[in-house]
């Protein structure tokens, strides 16, 4: 029996030549512990999964690495570059990330700012140019900017990944018009990364006719994880169905649902 | 007793013996190799090379691996 998301027609969800099943993507970042890490992206349905690059702790003190817990048979596994504030810092990680990996596929990060995490264009565009040449998938994080975006694409990169908002903030989707804009410009696809807070964000962002959206705080830091995993499967689903089936225009006075004619006296 | 040399891992200063190589600066670490890389003085070294390249004095290298992140 087909589902009513079954009789609508997508376009399949591909990166950098490899197609996946899920538009949204997770990080592994701030879980409370890992259990409910590993609830919470099951729950999720992502099939990527971002992951970080950071000195093993010699003293044993901390946690394992993440692999422990995440079967990469299982999920693809996306490395980033958090951290680094330098185009040079950024091109190191992602190849630390390449060897450690099972992917050449990298998310680029270059921060500007520590209070704001907002991007590095100049940096971003740098390593980016210089990843691509060395064979990378890169998917960019980036502002909400259209020229930065087509930049970027002109750099070659795989994906273009605009903010919502910045990253941890939960404040949403602050620029529908900037990140549409990008989405009708760029031939790459369009992954919103960073700022989504709760199922509506998710949805919203969706609806706007972005290819996917990356999250991480949103569901580490829920309540109840596995269960805003859940939701926002559910609002990634609900935003790409209603962006395909396409929103009545919005009109500024009433139009009645029900019939003017047949009124009694 | 093998002589020592002085080396930085991940930033911090360890002795290892001379002639050390790398894979055998993971096993004194107890660190499998299949879980992390390794930079040698700002230059990876693949897994299967790791036997072959020796730690001098004052050398840099840093071991990492995956951890949580977005």
């Amino acid at each position: 029996m087909a589902t009513a998301l079954e009789t609508i027609r997508d376009t399949p969800f591909t990166i950098g030549e490899r197609t996946f099943h899920s538009r949204l993507m997770v990080g592994t970042g701030k879980y409370r512990d890992n259990a409910t890490m590993v609830r919470a992206i099951e729950a999720s349905g992502a099939e990527i999964v971002t992951v970080a690059v950071r000195r093993v702790d010699l003293d044993r003190s901390k946690e394992e690495g993440v692999l422990h817990h995440l079967d990469p048979a299982k999920y693809f596994l996306l490395a980033n570059t958090a951290g680094c504030y330098t185009a040079a810092d950024a091109v190191r990680y992602a190849q630390l990330g390449r060897e450690a990996g099972f992917n050449d596929f990298i998310k680029l990060e270059v921060i500007g700012d520590q209070e704001t995490l907002l991007p590095d264009v100049q940096g971003l565009l740098e390593a980016a140019r210089i990843l691509v040449k060395d064979g990378f998938k890169v998917l960019a994080y980036t502002n909400e900017d259209l020229i930065t975006a087509l930049r970027l694409e002109e750099a070659g990169v795989a994906a273009v990944m605009p903010l919502a908002s910045p990253i941890g903030s939960g404040l949403g989707l602050v620029n529908p018009y900037g990140v549409r804009l990008i989405k009708r410009r760029l031939r790459v696809p369009v992954v919103v990364d960073a700022g989504v807070g709760t199922a509506s964000d998710a949805c919203l962002t969706m609806e706007q006719g972005v290819d996917g959206i990356l999250m991480n705080t949103a569901l580490a830091a829920a309540q109840d994880p596995p269960a805003m995993a859940h939701a926002m499967r559910l609002a990634v689903e609900a935003g790409r169905a209603a962006f395909l089936a396409g929103r009545m225009p919005r009109r500024e006075v009433a139009t009645p649902s029900s019939p003017v004619t047949g009124m009694l006296d | 007793m093998s002589e020592m040399v002085q080396v930085l891992v991940n930033g911090e200063p360890r002795s290892v013996a001379r002639g050390a190589t790398l894979l055998g600066l993971l096993a004194t670490l107890e660190l499998d190799p299949r879980t992390v890389v390794v930079e040698h003085n700002r230059a990876i070294v693949r897994r299967l090379k790791l036997g072959d390249v020796t730690v001098a004095p004052g050398d840099a290298i840093e071991l990492v691996h995956f951890v949580g992140g977005g």
